[in-house]
């Protein structure tokens, strides 16, 4: 049907020739190369309290960058993957994001296990990772090309027995769940737990899906501890703090800093009062005096993200925001974006305000922060607030 | 052990075993009706869940609740029409795998309605830190709620099937489906009318969980897991005998814990199902006369 082909490729000739239109008109705003920033970010799966508010916090920021006319002049392209907090597919998207996509550098991953699945890939590769997870080991040893924006959790260990030491605790139970930031928490809460006086009576692991765990506390509370550690990033933290109501036990309840988001005290309602944990400034960042370095940006993240997503930002949010800001003052320092430079660069920012803490970075030391990066929090009336002691 | 220990283990074995047999039962009732099992079943309970916390921010709770369950046994019904009955010539296996792309498709759809985000539904009476105290074993009032409505729904359902018309026909259509025809009971009607009691009653599970469990757009998969467990375990197609075989596997894991992590309890779980279909295929109560009659 001769009819019909012809039709068929004046159909075709038009398509290329607007195809052909929208390109033109595409091309000038290209004109000066993206820099590329690849994000590798668990938005869901189980790390998605955490991932969710990271994506989002990097597309708010890259769109302020862009606004103000980019970085050296250049526009930030921000290319993320949804890696489910799962170390393979981790691994795969490094590898895409710097074979195929050729970013100049990588932010996150999510999750402590997926920054240690791609800690080498990115190290071969030589493309500066600037990881959103916790565990010390992912800058302890240092690799050259990897960095970590969140407080080492060996900080967060440090802390909790402080001030449990101070309460005249010394007998606690510890609970974990059984992922690479849970199993992390329990080896360094085992580590130190000598250097503090404290005896950990019991160490458990539990399923990181885990809906109820009544039968577990029952087990915690039989061997007589004065408190009860729990270290995850799941929504287990919220049902942590309601079965040991429900279950009447008397032990004061610490949490790790994966429990600052607002949404688990939501989720725990009144079962949240009380708890003890450490984080980060920027939940409190109201309370903060005028004088403190980072007061003025916490407000400002708290206000823009809340404008935006009409939700409380979260420190894992804030994570992004420093990885991207930290690249961002690496890049204009560098000149470019070649990586040797850029990992000088990073090497070379001092007293530079993040919402994590105020970072020194240093060849020795890729995470900057120090233990006064982190205060004792609790909750008080379903809001977060500076612990100040019993 | 210490009689208050053992209560203590034995209330979260109920708890455990209450929502594994609120789940198996709706496993059941498509079972019995069509042949099949129902992959999507645990989605019908986190759909109940999701709708009712959604819901329950603009109407008073048990109206919510309410909403949710006939909303879902509604989505239970629609799916039937929509998709399964258009591969019921297929024979079983094809309805099965398309029950699996459903489940599938309804997650997926959570998560774009919902977000990633867990949602919590308020107590049905007190709130998160009420504590009842029995025989010197701690619980949430809630564990009141999540065994009584499951007993009404077995007894319930027990009562349909003996002596109502409809549930008379379903059996008719379940035990013979030819003949069922030829006595004027239309036999695709029983089955929309099997899916939409079994999406109901999976919403009705979801609900009272939810407060103690809490729940999100993935918890489906997990549910239905434990849910076919506790159905094969204690023989398809009976719903007595998934409220028995429902209670062990929660006794099970609840006091396994004792010896083995929490993180390894559906080790325990798993093997129990292993156990059973290499023993006993029919299941405890299951006989093997009745499941020969079925194709799967």
């Amino acid at each position: 049907m001769p009819s019909s082909t012809s039709t068929r490729i004046e159909v075709g000739a038009r398509a290329a020739l607007f195809c052909a239109l929208i390109l033109s008109c595409i091309t000038p705003a290209f004109a000066a190369d993206p820099i590329k920033i690849g994000a590798i970010f668990g938005v869901t799966g189980p790390a998605a309290y955490l991932g969710a508010p990271e994506e989002k916090t990097a597309r708010m920021v890259v769109d302020d960058i862009n606004r103000n006319g980019g970085i050296l002049g250049r526009q930030v392209q921000l290319i993320v993957k949804d890696s489910g907090a799962n170390s393979e597919k981790a691994i795969s998207f490094a590898k895409q994001l710097i074979d195929e996509d050729n970013v100049v550098a990588i932010i996150g991953p999510t999750t402590s296990g997926e920054s240690m699945a791609i800690k080498d890939i990115c190290e071969k590769a030589g493309m500066p990772l600037v990881s959103c997870a916790s565990a010390e080991t992912i800058t302890t040893p240092v690799a050259k090309y990897v960095f970590k924006v969140p407080q080492k959790d060996n900080y967060i260990v440090e802390w909790l027995y402080g001030t449990m030491r101070k309460l005249g605790i010394s007998k606690i139970g510890v609970i974990a769940a059984n992922t690479g930031f849970g199993n992390g928490g329990k080896a360094q809460l085992e580590k130190y737990a000598s250097k503090y006086g404290m005896t950990i009576a019991i160490a458990e692991v539990y399923d990181s899906a885990a809906t109820d765990l009544s039968a577990l506390l029952t087990k915690v509370n039989a061997t007589g501890v004065q408190a009860v550690v729990n270290w995850s990033i799941e929504p287990a933290q919220s049902i942590v703090a309601k079965n040991m109501r429900q279950l009447k036990m008397p032990q004061q309840l610490f949490q790790s800093h994966g429990f600052a988001n607002i949404k688990y005290v939501e989720a725990a309602g009144e079962a949240a009062e009380g708890i003890i944990f450490p984080a980060g400034r920027l939940i409190i960042a109201g309370e903060l005096p005028a004088s403190n370095p980072q007061k003025k940006l916490l407000m400002k993240y708290n206000a823009d993200y809340r404008a935006l997503y009409k939700e409380d930002a979260s420190t894992f949010g804030g994570h992004a925001i420093d990885a991207l800001m930290i690249l961002k003052s690496a890049i204009e320092a560098a000149k470019g974006t070649n990586p040797d430079k850029m990992v000088q660069a990073i090497e070379g920012i001092k007293d530079f305000p993040g919402t994590a803490g105020v970072f020194n970075f240093s060849a020795s030391d890729h995470n900057g922060l120090q233990m006064d990066s982190i205060e004792m929090m609790t909750v008080k009336n379903g809001k977060f607030t500076l612990y100040k002691g019993k | 052990m210490p009689l208050q220990l053992f209560l203590q283990y034995f209330v979260s074995g109920v708890i455990y075993g209450s929502i594994y047999a609120a789940v198996a039962i709706g496993f059941n009732i498509v079972y019995n009706a069509t042949g099949i099992i129902n992959f999507a079943q645990g989605e019908f309970a986190m759909l109940g869940g999701m709708i009712a916390a959604s819901l329950s921010h603009f109407v008073p709770l048990w109206f919510a609740v309410v909403a949710a369950v006939a909303i879902t046994a509604m989505s239970g019904v629609a799916m039937e029409r929509v998709f399964l009955r258009r591969v019921a010539r297929g024979g079983v296996l094809k309805m099965i795998i398309t029950t699996i792309g459903l489940s599938i498709a309804l997650r997926e759809a959570a998560l774009l309605i919902w977000g990633e985000s867990v949602r919590t539904l308020p107590f049905f009476s007190g709130n998160e830190v009420s504590s009842v105290t029995v025989l010197g074993a701690n619980f949430s009032p809630q564990v009141f709620w999540v065994v009584g409505v499951t007993a009404l729904v077995v007894a319930g359902l027990t009562l349909f099937f003996r002596f109502s018309l409809s549930g008379k026909a379903m059996r008719g259509c379940s035990a013979n489906r030819d003949g069922a025809s030829l006595c004027g009971i239309s036999p695709d009607r029983m089955v929309t009318m099997a899916f939409g009691l079994s999406a109901g009653i999976g919403a009705i599970a979801g609900c009272i969980v939810a407060p103690l469990t809490q729940t999100h757009y993935a918890i489906g998969a997990g549910l239905a897991i434990k849910g076919f467990t506790v159905a094969a375990f204690g023989g398809l197609g009976n719903s007595v005998a998934a409220v028995v075989a429902g209670l062990f596997l929660g006794m099970l894991e609840s006091f396994s814990i004792i010896v083995v992590p929490e993180a390894y309890k559906d080790v325990v779980t798993i093997g129990v199902l292993l156990l059973v279909l290499f023993v006993k295929p029919s299941g405890l109560f299951g006989s093997r006369a009745s499941g020969a009659l079925k194709d799967f």
